[in-house]
C-alpha cells in the first residue's frame, strides 16, 4: 500500500446563485479587474489516504466526494492531485 | 404522544422543543442523543435547529451520518413523522428525507428577525390547524437558509402541494423583499410527498408566547398532537 495526498476542488454548480463569488467578483470590479466576468468561491479539501494504486486512491477519494463531502444538488467535484504523499 | 428531540454535537433548539412538547402540548418528550441506535418507541422525531457539529463542510452534512439518523431515517421510510427545524431541515435534505439544499443566504448576512409566512397548504399533519394562505409570523435566525432545487423538483413540490410556508410580506405577497435568505419561490418549509417530513427554516418552536412575540407556532405543535390522537383512535 502507498500513502497517496489527494486534492480536491468542490464547487458550487453552475447556475446557482453563488453569493460569495458575487461578493469577491464585486470587490475585485472596484480594484479596477474590470476584465474578470465571473468568480466561483468553493471548497478546497486534502486527503491522504493508502491505496494500491494512484487509480485506486482515485476512485476511494471519488466515492467520498459522492458520500460526504460534495452535495450533488448543488455541488460539483474535481479531484485535482493524486500524488504520492 | 411521545416525542423523541435528538440532541447532535452543536444542537441548540433542543431545550426550546423540549418545552413545546412537554409544557406546551402536555405530553411526553425524551433527548435521543446522536450516538445512540435506538428511538425509545417514540411517536415522533424532531430535529431541532442550530449548529450540528459547527456546520463544518456544510450545514447538517455531518449530522447526517451520526448513528442515530439511521434510525431516524428509517423511521421516516415507515412512515413516522419527523420535523426538522432550521438545521434540522439542513439534516433532514443532507439525509435525503426531503429534496433540495440549503444554502448560504444571498446576502451573506445571519438573519434573526421575525418573518412573514403565508401557509401553502392545511392538508398536512403539521398545519391542520392553520387557515389556507393565512399570513403568520414565526422567527427566522440562520445563515444557510436559501432553499435550493432543481427545476423539475420545484415543479413537483408546487404541483403536488409539497411547499407548506412561503416568505410573504405582511399582506401575504411573495415578493424578493420578503425573503430573508433569496430561497428559490420564496420557500420557508417543505413536506415529503408522503407526508410525514416536514422541514422548515423559521423556529415555530420560538413562537408558543406573547412573552416571545408570537404564538403563531402553537397551532403546527397543536395539528402534530391533532394528528396523533387520530392515529390513536383509528
Amino acid at each position: 500500500m502507498t500513502r497517496f495526498r489527494c486534492a480536491i476542488h468542490i464547487v458550487p454548480r453552475r447556475g446557482i446563485l453563488d453569493p460569495q463569488g458575487k461578493a469577491v467578483a464585486d470587490a475585485l470590479h472596484s480594484l479596477g479587474f474590470a476584465d474578470l466576468s465571473d468568480v466561483r468561491v468553493g471548497r478546497h479539501v486534502i486527503v491522504e489516504t493508502e491505496a494500491a494504486t494512484a487509480d485506486a486512491a482515485r476512485a476511494r477519494i471519488t466515492a467520498m466526494c459522492e458520500k460526504l463531502l460534495a452535495n450533488p444538488v448543488t455541488e460539483d467535484f474535481e479531484i485535482a492531485s493524486v500524488e504520492h504523499a | 404522544m411521545k416525542a423523541g428531540i435528538v440532541r447532535f454535537p452543536g444542537s441548540n433548539c433542543d431545550e426550546d422543543a423540549y418545552h413545546a412538547i412537554a409544557d406546551h402540548l402536555g405530553q411526553e418528550a425524551v433527548y435521543l442523543w446522536h450516538k445512540d441506535h435506538d428511538l425509545q418507541n417514540v411517536d415522533l422525531v424532531i430535529l431541532p435547529g442550530g449548529f450540528s457539529y459547527g456546520d463544518y463542510l456544510r450545514a447538517g452534512a455531518i449530522a447526517r451520518f451520526s448513528p442515530i439518523m439511521r434510525e431516524v431515517i428509517a423511521f421516516a421510510k415507515r412512515g413516522g413523522p419527523v420535523l426538522g427545524i432550521c438545521n434540522g431541515f439542513q439534516i433532514a435534505c443532507e439525509a435525503g428525507l426531503l429534496p433540495g439544499a440549503l444554502l448560504r443566504n444571498a446576502s451573506l448576512r445571519f438573519v434573526s428577525a421575525p418573518a412573514h409566512l403565508r401557509v401553502e397548504s392545511i392538508a398536512t399533519r403539521y398545519t391542520s390547524q392553520y387557515h389556507l394562505n393565512q399570513v403568520i409570523s414565526i422567527p427566522v435566525a440562520h445563515g444557510d437558509g436559501r432553499y435550493t432545487a432543481d427545476a423539475d423538483t420545484l415543479a413537483r413540490l408546487e404541483g403536488e402541494g409539497q411547499v407548506v410556508f412561503r416568505y410573504v410580506n405582511g399582506d401575504g405577497e411573495a415578493t424578493a423583499a420578503a425573503n430573508p435568505n433569496g430561497s428559490l419561490r420564496n420557500i420557508a418549509g417543505i413536506v415529503s410527498a408522503e407526508g410525514n417530513v416536514l422541514g422548515m427554516m423559521p423556529h415555530p418552536e420560538r413562537a408558543l408566547d406573547t412573552t416571545l412575540g408570537s404564538t403563531d407556532g402553537v397551532p403546527l405543535f397543536a395539528s402534530i398532537l391533532e394528528s396523533m390522537l387520530a392515529e390513536v383512535k383509528a
